[in-house]
């Protein structure tokens, strides 16, 4: 596995040399239509990336939309568009043959669980979490927090968010039913609002309105992730179906390269998948590079 | 109570009702208005969005607004007034009938999310058109139809039969009646209708998440060929328009000042649909007036 | 004939196969009312064409779910469980939460909406014309999701400090619907009250009936199949709408034990969920079940309506 890693992560910076090259010199040659859709998490940075990657491929019409993990895994199966952008392997999904899409991996995404800041609550233990969200801690005060009911805001059934969070603390157990919302951007509000209210969230949307959770004593932050000190973390897949035609494989080219890796992946809290010292497979298990 | 102090009583009632009803109209525009307004300026209004944090200007989403809202017209109005001219003159009553207008209502009342992924599947995966301007106006053109055809109609059969008789007697065809005399009074009754409508299309997010997109490529307002794909008019480009931008801003924006960015962008949003009514109502009195030559 | 005939040709007049043809042949008037026909038959044709195709097209995706997966219909009715990843497929939360805010906005919005026509029509037609008309056609205007956002940042709060819970739920949800078809209901029930025959309202002044007897005994009864046909008009806006109900609800797929706790609706849980599941698998089928169901309440919707209005008229015209 740590082979297969380390092979990939070479793979990623051949092709990162290769396409810095080849968008210089092919600028004129390459043309064509991509169509990247999905994740809402990886539109903003794919869009970034698109954008920069149209001011130097002036022929290549490309468009990147949101609509879910799921939106973008079944269109990129059916053919419908050319990459389909994905929070989650293609594998956890049920109805996506994975076996028929390439993975290629362009950011790392961090998250955190949330509270609303009256809650009085800034460390809470793995096991405690779980018990939260499983619904059978149901006020602060058992965790040593005000006597305020714990209100919990969990994602949208599927979503990618909740599944990595799942997958991450409440391993195997069923969530509580509580109220659902679809949006980083609707939590974010919710959270900050209503007291006692409890959710997670990707690092670039924690802001000094919430109070963000250190889980076990680990605080969230990228180094955390690096290293999976910090456990709930996903990949931004980029799916295509067989070989990608050449705009699109220049385009795959650009997202893993340095330019993008190492500037706009940051600058917009993604982490880079150059500085992962650990690798995680579709099953969830997580080895050294 | 005798009958008299009845009517005082209701009337009262009646006043209080309307005063909490412009109330909460008054709170409503002016929540909007105070808590937008002091973020727009002509930098906002006419510069280009950052397409990651949602951050800057919504000129492009402005003008797409308008294109949609246009293009949309451009395409219902036809076919509804056709519908409606049916509906009012041609149609007889029965079961037929009756099949056709809860057809047409039932259409009206499909949640718009249903009406989009619709386009969606069909126009966008199936007929491979890709996000764009022509797949969110289809879309929207979809609920479009079910209002106008129905305020087309009412408005047509509204007017005095004694006007259609003239027609007739004077040896006119029924078309000849119906566009030439009819059309012409029931005019100010379908201007009204377009402009609800309008209101409407304008402030549509969910049909168009799924088929006009969510973006908004930067586009060169100085091509104005149809054909280019840089060009604001390409109907094949996609489109994010005012409303899915406040939506996007709102669910997705890491921009720090996301929610200024909102109010300014639904303030600007209805004044448009302000704007949009005024000059709808001043172009409808103003056909009514040329039409049907009364002063 | 002939020679008559012969002899109003010397005169130019027409010949018998003139008129033949005359009258044989279509007018310019009847091709004009054929080709008017035509046009206005192909746009209804088209509509319709719209109309079969949405039906068929949600309908087989709806169905899939009972016919491709299994799954009971009594169940998907009845069940509470809605958890669609591990299959559990009970809709009767969603069904409950969309029939309880929508009556709720439509028992609150229309006192208000018949109240605020009257006064258009009855009481100042001057100032409903010129003032309240233009502002209610533009709250019309106003996107659903402005409104979702408004009703989270003060419906919300609001609710919370008056009635205790979190805020989220089927009272904040009732009261941003309310707002949001209170336009929809006023402007159908004022064309309704305008259409009401100038002489009706004349001949109860005339007996010397007071305004409020005028408007209540004769005006609201003679319309009042329009202002039903207003009220499920704005039931069917309350059913389908999703994004400003999803802000304030709180979308939580479990039977709503009262009015504060948070519920879902059938379009709370569409627009929440769609974007996540794979085309063709049971989720995304259990979604499209409940699209189906609100295509099938729009359906009732309108029975209901052309059966009170059938019902008004007759009784009316008696």
């Amino acid at each position: 596995m740590g082979i297969a890693a380390i092979s990939m992560l070479l793979v990623g910076c051949g092709k990162a040399t290769s396409s810095t090259s080849s968008s210089k010199s092919s600028s004129a040659a390459l043309s064509g239509k991509v169509t990247a859709v999905g994740s809402t998490a990886l539109q903003p940075l794919a869009a970034k990336a698109g954008s920069q990657f149209t001011s130097k491929n002036s022929k290549v019409n490309l468009t990147v939309q949101g609509g879910g993990s799921g939106t973008g895994l079944s269109q990129v199966q059916s053919g419908a568009v050319s990459i389909g952008d994905s929070d989650i392997f293609a594998e956890e999904k049920a109805g996506i043959k994975a076996d028929t899409l390439t993975d290629h991996k362009v950011a790392v995404v961090g998250m955190g669980p949330v509270v609303n800041k009256d809650a009085g609550v800034k460390n809470l233990k793995m096991s405690q979490l779980k018990q939260i969200f499983t619904g059978k801690i149901t006020n602060w005060k058992m965790v040593g927090g005000k006597d305020q009911k714990i209100v919990i805001i969990n994602r949208a059934q599927g979503s990618g968010t909740r599944a990595t969070f799942e997958n991450a603390v409440l391993k195997g157990a069923t969530a509580v039913k509580s109220q659902e919302q679809d949006s980083n951007g609707a939590v974010q509000k919710i959270v900050a609002t209503t007291p006692g209210a409890v959710s997670y969230l990707a690092f670039s949307y924690f802001t000094n309105k919430l109070q963000a959770l250190s889980v076990d004593n680990v605080t969230p932050t990228d180094n955390n992730v690096e290293t999976n000190k910090w456990k709930i973390w996903s990949y931004e897949h980029m799916y295509t179906k067989g070989k990608p035609d050449k705009a699109t494989a220049a385009f795959l080219n650009y997202m893993s390269s340095k330019d993008v890796q190492n500037s706009l992946v940051k600058d917009m809290g993604y982490i880079s998948i150059h500085d992962m010292k650990v690798t995680k497979d579709a099953k969830g298990v997580v080895t050294n590079n | 109570m005798n009958a008299k102090q009845k009517d005082v009583v209701a009337t009262i009632a009646i006043n209080v009702i309307v005063a909490t009803v412009v109330g909460i109209l008054f709170f409503l525009l002016a929540y909007i208005l105070i808590s937008g307004l002091p973020h727009v300026s002509w930098s906002f209004l006419t510069g280009t969005t950052d397409s990651f944090s949602g951050a800057g200007g919504i000129g492009v989403q402005l003008f797409n607004s308008f294109y949609l809202l246009i293009l949309t017209m451009l395409i219902s109005i036809p076919i509804s007034l056709g519908a409606g001219i049916y509906l009012a003159e041609y149609a007889k009553d029965n079961w037929r009938t009756h099949l056709i207008r809860s057809a047409i209502e039932v259409l009206s009342s499909l949640p718009s999310v249903v009406v989009g992924l619709f386009g969606f599947l069909l126009f966008v995966v199936q007929f491979k058109i890709g996000f764009s301007v022509i797949s969110g106006a289809i879309a929207l053109t979809f609920f479009n139809l079910p209002l106008l055809t129905r305020n087309i109609e009412e408005s047509l059969s509204a007017v005095p039969r004694n006007q259609r008789e003239a027609g007739l007697s004077l040896g006119m065809s029924k078309w000849k009646t119906e566009i030439g005399i009819i059309l012409p009074v029931a005019l100010p009754g379908i201007v009204t209708g377009i402009v609800l409508s309008a209101g409407r299309v304008f402030g549509e997010a969910a049909a168009l998440i799924y088929t006009a997109g969510q973006s908004a490529p930067v586009t060169n307002f100085a091509d104005w060929n149809p054909m280019d794909a840089a060009s604001p008019l390409n109907p094949l480009r996609p489109a994010e328009t005012l409303a899915v931008h406040i939506w996007k801003v709102n669910t997705e924006g890491l921009a720090s000042n996301a929610a200024q960015l909102s109010a300014a962008a639904s303030a600007v949003l209805i004044i448009a649909v302000l704007l949009f009514n005024l000059g709808a109502r001043v172009l409808g009195n103003y056909l009514y007036r040329r039409v049907t030559a009364s002063k | 004939m002939e020679q008559t005939n012969s002899e109003f040709k010397q005169d130019g007049a027409p010949t018998s196969q003139d008129w033949a043809r005359q009258l044989h042949h279509a007018t310019r008037a009847s091709r004009e009312d054929w080709f008017g026909r035509g046009i206005s038959y192909l746009c209804i044709g088209v509509i319709i064409l719209v109309v079969a195709s949405m039906l068929w097209f949600i309908t087989s995706k709806g169905m899939a779910t009972f016919t491709q997966n299994h799954v009971n219909l009594w169940q998907f009715l009845s069940g509470t469980n809605w958890a669609p990843d591990q299959g559990h497929i009970g809709a009767l939360p969603m069904i409950v939460g969309s029939f309880a805010v929508t009556f709720a906005a439509a028992l609150v919005a229309t006192p208000f909406a018949v109240g605020t026509a009257i006064f258009m029509t009855e009481i100042a037609p001057n100032k409903g014309r010129k003032f309240l008309q233009p502002v209610i056609e533009l709250l019309v205007g106003i996107p659903s999701v402005v409104y979702g956002f408004i009703g989270l940042a003060v419906v919300v709060p609001f609710m919370r400090h008056l009635v205790g819970g979190s805020g989220f739920g089927i009272i904040s949800a009732t009261f941003v619907l309310f707002v949001m078809v209170l336009p929809t209901i006023t402007t159908m029930t004022v064309d309704s009250l305008r259409s009401v025959p100038r002489f009706y309202k004349e001949a109860s002044l005339a007996l010397g009936a007071t305004r409020w007897q005028t408007v209540s005994k004769v005006i609201l009864r003679a319309a009042t199949p329009g202002i039903l046909t207003a009220i499920i008009f704005g039931m069917a806006r309350a059913f389908g709408e999703a994004l400003a109900v999803q802000m304030v609800i709180g979308n939580a797929a479990v039977m709503p034990k009262n009015l504060i706790s948070p519920a879902a609706t059938l379009t709370s849980q569409l627009t929440t969920g769609i974007g996540d599941t794979i085309d063709g698998t049971l989720p995304s089928n259990a979604l499209w079940s409940l699209a189906l169901i609100l295509l099938l309440m729009s359906l009732f919707f309108n029975a209901l309506v052309r059966l009170i209005a059938k019902r008004g008229q007759l009784s009316h015209e008696r």
